[in-house]
């Protein structure tokens, strides 16, 4: 098994200063006079790990369709290690794939399961065998080869499903929602077990998700998609730190969001309320341009620490929600509605219990603003 | 990023390269409905032609449809048909309903047992029951008095013949529709503290109310068709299916015999509109996380629902034992002596035990060829391409037959073969023309069942097939086939029983070397021979019986070679 890994992570390595592997041009997707996808573009980089990351109906699995010729889009271009891909049907194709459904063939064993492509000239009898027992071991399985997969649980099949995506060493491995089937706990076990054996293999993988800390949890980078588009493409800080657009502010990370003005002098902002809320990055833009800003509760400031800012406000605590290491405490200043983070151990501290009054701070440059039309 | 994209000038269409799969799986489309558009459309094309036509070939518009409204006499033979249909329909319903809730809504013992009882009717072919009664109520017959001087030949004979033989198709979609019941709806009836009767009303009768509709559908269809009852019991009552056959083989006017066919063929498809209605609506109705339904004991109901389930049971076993006993019996009714001598079927018919060979045969075929067709059929059409007319045509191809009665499907056949420019007209007498003629119309209800396995499997294997590059057809090979094996086994089963029993579909079509076993009942009966008759309907129901026996003996070796995995 060894020598199968070190193979294909030396080629991961040698590919590392190439192009990208991956590259969607303009790729467009309608079903009849319904646009799925926009003419969306982006470049992949070989042994990168990337999410697609949005809510449903976005785009993000017609997109990874489009990229494994299950459906093929309507214009645009795919190419994958400098081939052009984008009319070829599914068998002509480089990848391994991972369904939601995992679609495990029911009435064949784990092992023939994972060997069901290992088939033809180039895989005789005893070198599919060897390599069926290399990827037991690979995902963990080794005991496991003669059960079928209804005697298996879920994170265990989901194990074989990505052992059988992997036989074939696929340059590109598509996962779609791949640990949504599974609870809680196994999920978060098994998107660190399917990152470090994505490491150790060096296969580029895009991986489609709702889950948006399943995405920044595994990824290199994260394609945010909306309504048919592209919304943002970054790693994990940068879609969570600097959103390009309201969208990503929102649907990434939790955050608290309301409508502002331009305000004089530069760098403030005013609310409807006539609240002023001083904020960074906004000298360009003009007099009495409306905004939306969006706030991280981790950097609403309350209490003691919020009263020393100069120009702090007033909130009332209307809700405290518990969540065991940190607690959550909604405000309301007028008609802006804040959400706060703290150590739960403080609040006590805080006197931060419902109906109580408490001085709000929101620090310049921790404020997300976005231009909105008018 | 993507607002200037939109100002880049747009992409040339992607026109994809077609897959090997996708090309295998489209040229069978193609193949299936070329073969399905042949055994339907051209033959109902020409009954439709003969319809509008006199018998010089000329087209005279609707002279024969009002000649046909004219004639009294076949005017009340479309009423006795709608009538008889009704009143069966009316009786079959509430005595199935109730077999069907004691089976799935109460505790009473040996289920099992009532829901084989239950399907001895479909085994058999209609004429066993006209056959037992003409024993017990005919001119000669033991219970005579109990019929108050009706006689027994004509509705009331046809009526209580069909209340028999429909008895099961009824059941079975009832028994379906009470079967899939939401446990939970029932506990939400208790905690809001209604009564048992208002929750039968609020709960139950509404759950069942589209199989109830279906139900209803069926049974009335298959009356107004069935031509062997009115044929063996109607007496001088006509009804349309005899009349059909008393146009063509009677009087040879094929023109009138279209037209009444016609007539046959549109409470069939108003009927089978309806019902694809009814089982859209009830589709819509099931949710996937209901929970099963258990039935908690209640004395009163489980007693009435046993001694309801004896009683339907008791005739469906006693008429068939009586149409058994009446088969052994020397000289109905001044020898009572038992005898095999009416199994000789040598002494009654020039075609003897040849008749009951040419149906296993017929039988045979229909199941090897037809169950592995109509199920890869359903594959290319659940899982093959969806674009282009080619899916659509096909899917109504293996939808309409249900909605063509046999008589008229064999009508068709016959005017279609029969006919002396035709190529294939030497096809006519053969047992090829039977064969396709029984594939065809028994086509919707194997189609449907292969539907819906294929539909319970993960829409994804062929897609996780073409990612490991795995031709189509082996993924098919290897998943597809062994998972829905006792699927296929149910749909031979269902063609091979059908094309022993039936007699409608294949009455106009036998020649002389491919006398069938339900021919020679209805010939038997014809020339007054009531005892042979029984004998041969009882040969039939063995065999079917026998085959149904071995489907479930064998379902067990299948189920353990193929269907290991369902085992957790």
């Amino acid at each position: 098994m060894r020598s199968g890994t070190v193979v294909a992570a030396d080629g991961a390595a040698a590919r590392q200063a190439e192009a990208p592997y991956l590259v969607v041009r303009q790729v467009a997707k309608s079903f009849g006079t319904f646009a799925a996808l926009h003419r969306v573009s982006l470049a992949i980089d070989p042994g990168e790990f990337v999410a697609f990351l949005g809510p449903s109906g976005c785009g993000k699995t017609t997109l990874l369709r489009a990229i494994a010729g299950l459906d093929p889009p309507s214009s645009g271009t795919i190419t994958q290690a400098g081939r052009d891909i984008t009319a070829l049907p599914p068998e002509q194709r480089d990848f391994g794939i991972v369904f939601q459904s995992y679609a495990l063939f029911p009435n064949l064993t784990v092992a023939r399961n994972i060997a069901y492509g290992l088939r033809g000239r180039a895989w005789p009898r005893d070198r599919a065998k060897e390599r069926v027992a290399e990827l037991l071991v690979t995902v963990g399985l080794p005991e496991q080869a003669d059960k079928y997969p209804a005697q298996l649980s879920g994170g265990q099949q989901q194990r074989v499903a990505l052992a059988r995506a992997l036989a074939n060493e696929p340059g590109l491995l598509l996962l779609d929602e791949p640990l949504s089937a599974l609870d809680a706990i196994v999920r978060v076990y098994l998107r660190q077990e399917l990152r470090s054996l994505q490491r150790r293999l060096g296969v580029t993988t895009i991986m489609v998700t709702h889950d948006q800390e399943e995405a920044m949890s595994v990824s290199d980078r994260i394609v945010v998609m909306s309504q048919g588009r592209i919304e943002q493409i970054g790693t994990p800080e940068e879609v969570y730190r600097r959103p390009t657009s309201p969208f990503v502010a929102g649907f990434v990370g939790r955050s608290s969001h309301f409508n502002a003005k331009v305000d004089t002098p530069a760098g403030m902002l005013v609310t409807r309320d006539g609240l002023r809320i001083e904020a960074r990055g906004i000298e360009r833009l003009l007099y009495g341009q409306p905004v939306e800003v969006f706030v991280r509760p981790e950097d609403v400031r309350i209490g003691p620490e919020a009263s020393v800012t100069p120009r702090h406000l007033e909130g009332q605590v209307v809700h405290v929600e518990f969540m065991g290491a940190l607690a959550r405490i909604s405000l309301e200043v007028g008609r802006l509605r804040l959400d706060s983070d703290v150590p739960a151990g403080m609040l006590g501290a805080l006197g931060a219990f419902v109906g109580a009054a408490l001085p709000v701070a929101l620090p310049p440059e921790s404020l997300m603003i976005f231009p909105t039309d008018v | 990023m993507s607002d200037l994209a939109a100002l880049l000038p747009a992409p040339d269409a992607v026109r994809p390269r077609a897959s090997t799969a996708t090309r295998v799986m489209r040229g069978g489309q193609w193949l299936a409905l070329l073969a399905l558009g042949l055994a339907l459309l051209l033959p109902m094309g020409t009954l439709l032609s003969r319809a509008f036509g006199n018998a010089a070939g000329e087209f005279v518009w609707f002279a024969n449809f009002a000649a046909y409204v004219t004639t009294p006499s076949l005017l009340a033979a479309a009423w006795n048909s709608v009538w008889t249909a009704a009143l069966t329909t009316a009786l079959v319903i509430p005595l199935a309903f109730f077999y069907a809730y004691a089976l799935t809504r109460s505790r009473i013992p040996a289920k099992g047992a009532f829901r084989a009882a239950m399907l001895i009717p479909i085994l058999a072919p209609s004429l066993l029951p006209a056959l037992a009664l003409i024993t017990l109520f005919g001119n000669q017959g033991l219970l005579k008095g109990a019929l108050l001087g009706y006689p027994l030949y004509g509705p009331v004979g046809i009526i209580m013949a069909q209340v028999f033989a429909c008895f099961p198709h009824a059941a079975i979609i009832l028994a379906v529709a009470l079967g899939t019941a939401d446990g939970r709806l029932y506990e939400a009836a208790a905690a809001l503290k209604a009564s048992a009767f208002r929750t039968f009303l609020t709960v139950t009768l509404p759950q069942a109310r589209y199989g109830l509709i279906s139900a209803a559908i069926v049974v009335f269809t298959l009356v107004m068709t069935d031509f062997g009852v009115p044929k063996v019991i109607g007496g001088q009552f006509p009804v349309l299916a005899t009349d059909v056959y008393k146009q063509v083989v009677g009087q040879l006017d094929f023109n009138m015999g279209a037209v009444v066919g016609i007539v046959l063929l549109l409470p069939a498809v108003i009927a089978f509109l309806i019902d694809r209605w009814a089982q859209r609506q009830r589709e819509a109705t099931m949710s996937g996380r209901a929970v099963v339904y258990a039935p908690k004991p209640n004395l009163v109901r489980d007693w009435l629902c046993l001694l309801h389930c004896l009683a339907v049971a008791g005739v469906l076993l006693g008429l068939t034992g009586v149409a058994a006993w009446g088969s052994l019996i020397t000289f109905w009714p001044y020898n009572l002596t038992l005898t095999l001598a009416n199994y000789d079927f040598a002494n009654f018919d020039p075609a003897g035990w040849g008749a009951v060979w040419t149906s296993v045969r017929l039988a045979t075929l229909v199941a090897v060829i037809g169950a592995p067709a109509i199920f890869t059929i359903a594959w290319l059409l659940e899982r093959g391409p969806k674009g282009g007319p080619v899916p659509g045509l096909l899917r109504l191809a293996a939808t309409v037959p249900l909605a063509i009665p046999g008589l008229v499907l064999g009508l068709a056949y016959i005017l279609f073969f029969n006919h002396p420019a035709n190529p294939l007209n030497f096809f006519y007498g053969g047992l090829v023309i039977l064969v396709v003629n029984c594939l065809t119309h028994f086509y919707t209800v194997g189609h449907l069942t292969a539907v819906t396995a294929i539909r319970q499997l993960d829409p994804e294997f062929e897609a996780v097939g073409a990612s490991l590059r795995v031709p189509v057809l082996v993924t098919f090979a290897r998943v597809t086939v062994p998972i829905c094996l006792p699927a296929i086994l149910d749909i031979a089963v269902y063609l091979f029983v059908n094309a022993m029993t039936t007699v409608s579909a294949v009455i106009f079509l036998y020649g002389p070397d491919t006398k069938l076993a339900s021919i020679a009942v209805v010939h038997m009966d014809e020339a007054g021979q009531v005892s042979a008759a029984a004998a041969m309907a009882c040969t039939i129901l063995a065999i079917t019986a026998a085959v149904k026996l071995v489907q479930v003996l064998a379902g067990g070796l299948v189920d353990r070679s193929t269907q290991a995995w369902r085992q957790r």
